[in-house]
Order: C-alpha cells, then sequence, then structure tokens
C-alpha cells in the first residue's frame, strides 16, 4: 500500500517536468518547420515582418522586449530594492507584516487592469509633454514596472530578513550608523537573492502579454527613442494569432520558440543565483 | 576632505528610502483607488446577477461571474491535488538526487513560462488536438498547468517548516510514512498549502491572454464546461479596449478588485487564526 | 484534515458530473456555434441574443477569432457556421458555402479636434503609405501623422489595403491595433492620429473624414458612390445543420436586416 503511494506520488511529481516537455514539443513541432523553412539566422535577424507573404524576421520584436524589459528594469529595480530595504531595515517591524502583504496584493490585480490605466493617464501624459504618440516603450516600461515591483519587494525583503542578524549587530556595534551597516554589510550578503528576485520580475516583463499589447502601441519598425513605439515578442504572437494560418500562424509558433528560449535562459540565471545562498 | 559626514548620508538615506517607499504604496493606492472610485457606484445587485446585454453596454456580469468561478474550480480542482501530491513526494519521500533535481528544475522552468505560451499551448493540446474547443474545460486545464509550479513550492515550502519532531513522533508509535503525512505532517502544514492554493486561485482570476486563447469569449451564460465563458478580467479587457462602455468596466473592474482583496485578506485572516490555534 | 480534503473533492466531482450530464443532454441541433470575424462577432452576439429570447431551446455560441478562424473552423466543423468580412475569399474556402449576411463599410477617422474633413482618395493611399507624413501637407499643424491600422490578416486590414493602398505597402512607423474598436479608442486619444474603422462603429468620439468629397454612411456605399466597403460572409460546410439553417434565415430575415442596418451595417440586398 505505501509503495503504491508512493509511486502515486512520484507520478504526480513528475507531472510539471511532463507539461514542460509537452508545451515544448507542441510549441516546437508548431513552429519549427518554418524557422527550418527562412532559416533561423534570417528569422531572428531579419528586421522585415510580412507575415502573409513573407519574409518573417522577429528582429524586431526581439529588440522590443529588450527595450521594454529594461526600461521596466530602470524604474522598477531601484524603487523596488529600496522599498524592500526601507521596510526591512528602517520601517518599524509591525509596518512589515502590514505591507509586504499589501504589496503583493498588487501582484493579484488584473495586469490588463494596469495595461487600461496606462492609456488612460500615462499615454496621454508622455504625448502631450514629451511628444511621440504616446503609445511607447517609455509608457510600458513604467506600467511594466509598476507591474513587476511587488515581485521585486517581496523577494528582496526576504533576501534582507535571511541575512543573519548578527552581521547587523556587529556592524552597528563597531559604530556604524544603520545606513552604513545596510549598505556595506547586509546589501553584499543579500545581494544574490535581490538578483533572483529582479530576474524573476525580468521574467515577468518579458512574458507580460495584454497590459504591453494595449500600452506600447505595436508598429512593427526598430525602435530609435523611448518615445516611439514598439512591439514585443508576445504581443506579436497575441495581436496577430485570431486571423494568423498557415505559414503565418507557424511564425507566431516560432516566435513563441525564440520566447521559451529566451524565458528558460533567465530562469537558468535566476536559478543559479537563487542556490547561491551565503 | 569631500566626503559627506555618515549622519548627512544616513539622512539622505532614510529619505531616498522612505520616498521609494511611499511612491511605491502610493502605487497601490492609485491603482485600486481609482477602479474602486470609478467602479462602485457603478455595482447594483442587477449588476451582479443579470446576463451580459448588447455586447456589455447594458445588463450585468453574471455570466462572467460565473465562468470565471467554473474555470478557477477547474484550474484549482486538477492543479491543487497535482500540486499537493507533487509537494508531497519532494518533501516528504524523497531523497536529494539527480531524479528530485531533475523534477525540481522542470517545476522552476514551467514557473517561468510566460502566460501566452500557456495559451498557445493550451490552444493546440486542448482546444484543436483533444477537440475540447473553446471552452471552460480548455481553459481551466490551461489554468491549471499554469499555477500548478505555484501550488508545489509554496506547499513544499510550508512541508519543510514541519519540525522534524512531528514525524519522528508518529513514526516511532509505528505509524506508516503514508499515516505520518497525512495524521500529522498536513495538518500542521495546512495553512500554507492553503496559502499557495489560493495563490493559484489568485493568478486564475486575473489571467487574460490564456483564458481568450483557449476558453474564448462568449457572453453568454455557460451552461456545461464545454461551453465557451469568459472570465471577469476578459469581459473587463474587451469593454475597456473596445471601447463598449467604460462605467460597465470600471464596475467590472471593482468587482474584480474586491473579489481578490476578499479572497486575500480572509485567507491572511483564517491563517492567523489557525496559527494562533496550534499555539495554543 | 483529509475529511476537509474528501468533502471539497466530493462537491467537486458532483458539479463536474452535473455540468457534464447537463451538457449532454442537448442535442446537436440545439447548439450552433458561429466564430470568425471580430467586426461581425458584436453583431452576431446581438442576432443571437435576439433569436434565442424566441427560440429558448436554441444555444447559439458566438466566438471571435478573426477570419481566418471564421475558414478554419467552418471547414474543420469546429463551428456550424464561419464568418468571414473579407473582400475576395481565400482559396481554401473554395469547399465552402458562402452566404453574404451584410456590407460593411469603411470609414476613414480622425480626432474630432483635428481640422481634417476630406481627402481625396492619392491623399489617402499617401497618407497611409506613409509618402505624406506630416499633417501640415495636410493644411494641418507640424505634427507627424500617427498612422493607425488593424493587424496583418485582419479581413477589414486585407479589404482596406486593397481599396485605398492598392499597391503600396503601409507606412513603416504604423501603430497596430487588433480590432476595430481598439483603432476607434486610439484614434480618439491623439489629436494626431489617423485611422480606419466599420462606418457602423463611428461615434461621436472620433470625425470621419469624407473620401473624394463623399460622406462615408451606409446610403452613399448602397449608391455606389463611397467606395471602401466589404461583404461580410457566413461559410458553411456542405448542408448546414437544421439549427444552423434556420438560424442563418433568420438572420437574412427582413427582421434582422432592419436590425442591422440599425445597428450601422449594411443589408445584404
Amino acid at each position: 500500500m505505501d509503495k503504491f503511494i508512493s509511486k502515486l506520488l512520484f507520478l504526480a511529481a513528475c507531472s510539471s517536468t511532463a507539461i514542460l516537455a509537452l508545451i515544448a514539443l507542441f510549441i516546437f513541432k508548431e513552429g519549427v518547420p518554418i524557422m527550418a523553412k527562412t532559416g533561423l539566422g534570417h528569422f531572428i535577424f531579419s528586421k522585415e515582418w510580412s507575415p502573409l507573404t513573407g519574409p518573417f524576421g522577429i528582429y524586431a520584436f526581439i529588440i522590443g522586449s529588450l527595450w521594454v524589459t529594461f526600461g521596466a528594469l530602470i524604474f522598477g529595480v531601484p524603487l523596488g530594492v529600496s522599498c524592500a530595504i526601507f521596510l526591512a531595515e528602517f520601517a518599524p517591524k509591525k509596518w512589515v507584516g502590514v505591507l509586504k502583504p499589501a504589496i503583493e496584493l498588487l501582484a493579484g490585480i488584473p495586469s490588463v487592469v494596469y495595461g487600461f490605466l496606462g492609456v488612460m493617464w500615462l499615454a496621454p501624459l508622455i504625448r502631450n509633454h514629451l511628444g511621440g504618440p504616446g503609445l511607447s516603450i517609455l509608457a510600458a516600461s513604467v506600467v511594466l514596472a509598476i507591474m513587476i515591483l511587488p515581485t521585486i519587494v517581496s523577494v528582496s525583503i526576504d533576501a534582507i530578513q535571511a541575512v543573519p542578524k548578527n552581521y547587523k549587530e556587529g556592524s552597528l556595534a563597531l559604530g556604524a550608523t544603520v545606513w552604513q551597516s545596510t549598505w556595506r554589510v547586509i546589501l553584499p550578503a543579500a545581494k544574490s537573492g535581490i538578483l533572483a528576485g529582479t530576474i524573476l520580475g525580468m521574467g515577468r516583463a518579458v512574458g507580460e502579454t495584454m497590459a504591453v499589447i494595449m500600452i506600447s502601441g505595436n508598429a512593427t519598425t526598430i525602435p530609435h527613442s523611448p518615445l516611439d513605439s514598439v512591439r514585443t515578442l508576445t504581443a506579436n504572437i497575441a495581436i496577430e494569432m485570431g486571423y494568423a494560418v498557415g505559414d503565418h500562424r507557424q511564425a507566431l509558433f516560432a516566435t513563441g520558440v525564440v520566447l521559451f528560449f529566451f524565458i528558460m535562459i533567465l530562469n537558468m540565471i535566476a536559478l543559479r543565483f537563487a542556490r547561491r545562498k551565503f | 576632505m569631500g566626503r559627506i559626514s555618515p549622519k548627512v548620508t544616513e539622512r539622505l538615506a532614510k529619505i531616498t528610502l522612505w520616498g521609494a517607499a511611499i511612491f511605491t504604496i502610493g502605487a497601490l493606492i492609485f491603482v485600486i483607488g481609482f477602479v474602486l472610485a470609478g467602479g462602485l457606484k457603478h455595482i447594483t445587485w442587477a449588476f451582479l446577477t443579470e446576463p451580459i446585454l448588447d455586447m456589455g453596454r447594458a445588463g450585468g456580469i453574471l455570466p462572467a461571474i460565473v465562468g470565471t468561478i467554473l474555470m478557477v474550480f477547474v484550474a484549482v480542482g486538477i492543479a491543487a491535488p497535482l500540486g499537493i501530491a507533487s509537494s508531497i513526494y519532494l518533501a516528504e519521500y524523497t531523497r536529494e538526487g539527480k531524479m528530485t533535481q531533475a523534477i525540481r528544475f522542470g517545476i522552476n522552468c514551467l514557473a517561468g513560462v510566460p502566460s501566452i505560451i500557456f495559451g498557445l499551448f493550451g490552444f493546440i493540446l486542448f482546444v484543436v488536438m483533444l477537440g475540447f474547443g473553446w471552452s471552460i474545460l480548455s481553459g481551466g486545464l490551461s489554468l491549471a498547468a499554469m499555477i500548478l509550479p505555484t501550488i508545489i513550492r509554496t506547499s513544499e515550502e510550508a512541508l519543510r517548516a514541519v519540525p522534524a519532531s512531528y514525524r519522528d513522533v508518529a513514526a516511532s508509535l509505528g505509524a506508516t510514512r503514508w499515516q505520518v503525512v497525512t495524521k500529522s505532517v498536513l495538518p500542521y502544514a495546512l495553512p500554507g498549502i492553503l496559502t499557495g492554493v489560493i495563490l493559484g486561485i489568485g493568478r486564475s482570476i486575473e489571467e487574460t491572454a490564456v483564458v481568450i486563447f483557449t476558453a474564448g469569449s462568449a457572453v453568454q451564460m455557460p451552461t456545461s464546461l464545454f461551453d465557451s465563458a469568459r472570465t471577469m478580467a476578459v469581459h473587463f479587457y474587451i469593454l475597456a479596449r473596445e471601447g463598449i462602455s467604460n462605467d460597465m468596466a470600471y464596475a467590472t473592474a471593482a468587482v474584480l478588485i474586491c473579489t481578490i482583496l476578499v479572497i486575500n485578506i480572509s485567507a491572511y485572516t483564517m491563517m492567523h487564526r489557525l496559527m494562533k490555534g496550534r499555539r495554543a | 484534515m483529509s475529511k476537509w480534503v474528501s468533502r471539497f473533492l466530493c462537491a467537486f466531482v458532483s458539479l463536474v458530473v452535473m455540468f457534464a450530464v447537463q451538457g449532454c443532454k442537448r442535442n446537436g441541433n440545439a447548439m450552433i456555434t458561429l466564430a470568425g470575424s471580430t467586426a461581425f462577432q458584436p453583431f452576431a452576439e446581438k442576432l443571437a441574443e435576439k433569436y434565442m429570447e424566441t427560440n429558448k431551446d436554441v444555444r447559439i455560441n458566438v466566438q471571435g477569432g478573426g477570419s481566418a478562424v471564421g475558414v478554419q473552423s467552418a471547414l474543420s466543423g469546429a463551428a456550424n457556421i464561419g464568418m468571414a468580412d473579407l473582400l475576395k475569399l481565400p482559396p481554401d474556402a473554395s469547399a465552402l458555402t458562402s452566404i453574404t449576411v451584410a456590407k460593411d463599410g469603411i470609414a476613414i477617422v480622425v480626432q474630432p479636434q483635428n481640422p481634417l474633413r476630406e481627402l481625396t482618395s492619392i491623399q489617402a493611399r499617401d497618407v497611409f503609405s506613409g509618402k505624406i507624413a506630416n499633417w501640415k501637407d495636410l493644411g494641418g499643424a507640424d505634427q507627424p501623422i500617427h498612422v493607425i491600422s488593424r493587424e496583418e490578416g485582419s479581413g477589414t486590414r486585407r479589404s482596406f489595403d486593397t481599396l485605398v493602398l492598392g499597391e503600396e505597402k503601409l507606412a513603416p512607423g504604423a501603430l497596430f491595433q487588433n480590432s476595430n474598436g481598439t483603432i476607434r479608442e486610439a484614434v480618439a486619444s491623439d489629436p494626431f492620429a489617423i485611422g480606419y474603422v466599420s462606418i457602423g462603429l463611428v461615434n461621436d468620439k472620433v470625425k470621419e473624414v469624407s473620401l473624394n468629397g463623399v460622406a462615408p454612411s451606409n446610403e452613399n456605399v448602397k449608391k455606389g458612390t463611397y467606395p471602401l466597403s466589404r461583404p461580410v460572409f457566413f461559410l458553411v460546410k456542405g448542408e448546414p445543420t437544421e439549427g444552423a439553417k434556420k438560424f442563418i434565415d433568420y438572420v437574412l430575415s427582413e427582421e434582422s436586416q432592419k436590425l442591422l442596418e440599425k445597428e450601422g451595417l449594411i443589408a445584404a440586398k
């Protein structure tokens, strides 16, 4: 009996890996033929995307994803990490208990709500004060930054709190101020955890779809400034899937393959950092 | 020397950190407040209990509420048993080795897969190949795949937090491993496991991309699991993006956010109570 | 704890069984699935809503997806009726019976504050192909034109490309939105944008632009003086089921056609 249960549980444990394999199998099966047909190098590095007639080149969308993601990190990481430091080291202990779950709640708000607020507020603001069409890299970056804040704050707080108490006490005993001990002692010790949180947030930014479609304008050209409109890999799939047939549909799945690799690489880097603990 | 004194740095750092914290929390209040301010006044009993009429311009959102509940039910109904079983295996039934490393790698990678990929996958496998069509079943299954890693990770953490003495005592009384797990480990880990399930519910409720790809967006009241349906998040997305009705969109978003608030807050209080009961 | 779990499982299983049984009770005739054109989807939903009011035993399931999905799902049998709004049906649709259920005009729109009132066909072509890239060339402010288009593959887009752009290609910097409604919203919020939507979707948030001096209106499309329009097809594979046939007849009935006209479409005949 116990043996049987053990087998059953083992099967359950394998399910995630099986699902991952299934996902890879199906996406690759649909996407790889067209990549082979156009040539991998051409598919990734060609700037021209004319999905009805070919050529299929997703270079502009890769660049778009990179711009938007790094934009999100530039706004999100300093803000998120500062907030985490404040809550973990400077704020009264009681605050953390209330504010951490409250911030985690931000992660539960549907991304489309963020996207909608971005379209209503941010895009007109950018268009009127900075120019361009408003639906732009800048707008998408800010919206994504707010979306990834909870992840970064929450993981960073955990990382900072995981630093042994005596590190800080030792530093304070030597006459360092709270900030000095935080900056010189605690942050270096919590570095890998914070990095892992950042990379998790990055994964979320790369993978976000609906909010990005709403706020980025979806132009197919390579952007020249943060005020230009872009299309990300995810947006390309979601926006064109409805009408795609034949090669066009395969090319969208192939976009999914590229996205899949992108994310897997990010994950592996994040895992490497997360595993390194003190 | 041009160095700023430690005291000044301390003050500067504090101001910056305060600023960052206020901004982050301000963003939270702004988003929730904005939606509630725009939506609460349009929420009536009729809004919650009437069918979607005239593409969403009139009537209520009952089909979307039912669609959401059913889809979350299917997703959690599949992912929770599977996920909890996985975590029991990882935490209680095996030692770390090549096998668990492979399993863990799968879980971690699955956790990072973007939702649009789950959407594509669900569309090809459930909607097209298995012939479920755009349906609550296809949507629920795809969502289950998406929330599975969250549930596994949280439950495993909860199981690992159970003191070893619990297992030793039960085992020394001659309990089989399964008895040890069900009778002494699981009850202790329950609050943590529930957190994982609740996180999974939250993610299913807020997801849009997966649902549009696998469950479609029919406005009618679903009467079976093979019917297409829209969730509240999808309904909001369509209303807001197509400019059908901003009032209805805000109201839908308000209901959505209230649901998420209620689920989270009740989960936290429930957990608090469970923890307290244990200490007593 | 295990009591809890088993109770939950029982409730869940019984719910699933309940729904499954209910799903089986309906026979094939009573369930009609439509899929395809997102432009026609809202109108189909409206017609379905009306039809189901009088035919309580029938359930009509309307899905979007796009015109291509309309063709594909009609071919594969995933939908009883495919919907497509294309100037010309693709070659793989030749196996399907196509029924024109309505016509839909396309209007070029700008934000109401924009002084632009009319374009010639050549100007329209040059604006959308990017040759005219600044509003001052059209007598407006010295601001770049933000062209907003449907995504590649859409029925509205294909028809617009054929009718307006001809051999030219869309402006390379154009923004994309994936439905008529979102184009309208995007144009409504940007005073320097220009886009195109179904005539039926024009409301007071956007202003339609006359083409060669003819206002985009359903009357003018019917008279043949306004050139931008496309048919909406229902696609059926082989003989439609009895239920589907009844619904198609209903859509083609005078009452429904009047309803479509009221909603902003153009009757098929």
